[in-house]
């Protein structure tokens, strides 16, 4: 049990290490391409229009602040490891070079999943930086540095799943602009969902990046933490890894 | 002799298409065996079935005695596989791109050190170690792709169109690079539309037309079956026909007993050309 242990993180390694030595060339611009969408969000709704309104009892920026970090999460774990990976795959068609290697495919899901946790937290570390600055009564603590990296999982794998479902360059665009973009303003990232109608806030509530923000929120605001959203954010995530299994195991031998 | 590949009525089905049906095939411990056929014959398809890449819709394949199907991690490590397109990380160099491939084989940090000298050194390119692939010519790629596929010592190589797209010059210093790997006692599988590389590189050929198996032998037994000898000959200027003979006399008599609307063009000796038009009826180009 124990080899099996070491021998499918030495395997999850060998996968991550490439994406490593890419980010290590390019980290500046890494950071600095994940970071504007991010920062236009905080600054033209938290900054901008923001800085005046008060929000359930909060100041706009305070309340805002932890759905930009989840969205943050979000879109640079999606991107960090869809895009390359959907690159490999489709037109490269390097990725085949993994299938063929004597590595699981729980090791290569794991391990292209990684790659994008690495790349969102580091976005999001960033950004939480920089929200910290502008919004010093914003707390972070353990449970919400747990809440943002399961989220950067989540979405990560989720990025994992699309690149190894996609047939082309156009469904990778369909997917961002059907999914990721309507979650990015509809997931209670920059309003409550309190007040909404039952209906449209049942609909919301399948979304995983609304639990996201509950909990970031929860914790950020010193409310109860809302530990449904973070069962119901992790089962997203099993859902997501099972299913890249199932896809690599339907397409190779 | 030593099987290391062997298919029984390997089929594979894409919706209505047969890529590959009935396939029986052997491949000998150290030989180079070349698959020759046009573009849709059924070659890749067949590689990606053997290196695990591809399930057959029926059938079975088994490379060193581990079924593809049943053992796919054992033929995993067995195998080293060159496809047709360029596999390697382009953002990488090609150092890098040893190193990775050399850890997904498990190969601990001296090992890896080690093997890719050694290999660089092989194919000459340890001046371009440190070079990112994408600024390499196309040669020094299809060389920086087969010592990659290499760094596990596998017991078979599978190149699937090593030449293609490569100018003269490159496409020679392939075959000799081929040629050292199948004497220093690598099995090498390759595929290839191009008559002259089956000739000048494999010991024996199967030749592959829609998805079966037309011929399979040494090139000099499949020329001897069809006559060494070719006579193309032009009738009233409509299309060439040719003509196959047990040697230059059996020929040369033909030539002069044709009649006069009759135009010899050449007389030659004939090569794996003749015998896939022979048995298609198509040129494997596909024209």
């Amino acid at each position: 049990m124990v080899n099996e242990i070491m021998a499918l993180l030495s395997d999850v390694y060998a996968i991550l290490w490439v994406d490593l030595r890419l980010l290590k060339r390019q980290w500046l611009r890494t950071l600095a391409t994940s970071l504007v969408n991010p920062l236009l969000y905080l600054v033209a709704f938290g900054y901008g229009l923001g800085r005046g309104i008060s929000f359930e009892g909060y100041s706009y920026l305070e309340f805002v602040m932890p759905g930009i970090i989840a969205l943050t999460a979000m879109t640079s774990s999606y991107n960090g490891a869809s895009s390359k990976l959907h690159v490999d795959r489709l037109f490269y068609k390097c990725f085949d070079e993994y299938l063929m290697a004597p590595v699981s495919f729980v090791s290569i899901v794991i391990g292209k999943t990684l790659v994008g946790v690495i790349r969102g937290l580091i976005s999001t570390l960033t950004i939480l930086v920089v929200g910290y600055a502008l919004a010093p009564e914003m707390m972070v603590s353990p449970l919400f540095l747990t809440a943002m990296v399961i989220s950067c999982a989540v979405f990560a794998c989720f990025g994992v799943l699309t690149a190894l479902t996609v047939k082309s360059h156009q469904d990778m665009g369909t997917i961002s602009t059907l999914v990721i973009l309507p979650m990015t303003f509809l997931s209670g990232t920059f309003f409550s969902l309190n007040s909404l109608p039952t209906f449209v806030k049942t609909v919301l509530y399948v979304l995983p990046l609304t639990h996201s923000s509950l909990c970031l929120r929860a914790s950020a605001l010193g409310q109860p933490f809302p530990w449904p959203s973070l069962a119901v954010l992790t089962t997203y995530g099993l859902a997501f890894l099972v299913a890249c299994l199932i896809i690599l195991k339907k397409t190779s031998v | 002799m030593d099987e290391i590949v062997s298919t029984q009525k390997l089929t594979k089905v894409y919706g209505p298409i047969k890529a590959v049906q009935d396939l029986d095939l052997s491949v000998y411990r150290g030989e180079v065996f070349g698959f020759l056929g046009p573009n849709g014959a059924g070659k890749t398809t067949t590689i990606r079935i053997l290196t695990t890449l591809t399930k057959p819709t029926s059938g079975r394949a088994s490379v060193n005695g581990y079924d593809v199907v049943d053992e796919p991690s054992k033929v995993k490590n067995v195998i080293g596989v060159v496809q047709q397109h360029l596999s390697l990380d382009r953002d990488l160099t090609i150092r890098e791109n040893m190193e990775f491939r050399a850890r997904l084989h498990h190969l601990n940090s001296s090992e890896r050190r080690h093997r890719i000298n050694e290999l660089l050194e092989y194919v000459d390119l340890t001046e371009y170690a440190d070079r990112v692939i994408d600024s390499l010519s196309g040669g020094m790629k299809k060389r920086a792709a087969i010592v990659n596929a290499l760094l596990h010592n596998p017991a078979v190589l599978f190149l699937d169109e090593p030449t293609v797209g490569l100018d003269a010059q490159a496409r020679r210093r392939l075959w000799d690079l081929i040629r050292r790997l199948s004497n220093d006692g690598t099995t090498i599988f390759l595929t290839t539309h191009y008559i002259e590389e089956a000739e000048t590189l494999c010991q024996r050929v199967g030749i592959l037309h829609r998805g079966r198996l037309i011929a399979l032998g040494k090139p000099s037994e499949l020329r001897q079956e069809l006559g060494q000898i070719t006579v193309e000959t032009l009738v009233n200027n409509r299309g060439t026909r040719y003509q196959y003979f047990r040697d230059k006399n059996a020929a040369t008599q033909y030539v002069q007993n044709l009649p006069p609307e009759v135009k010899t063009i050449v007389i030659r000796e004939s090569n794996l050309e003749d015998v896939f038009v022979e048995l298609t009826g198509q040129k494997v180009d596909g024209e």
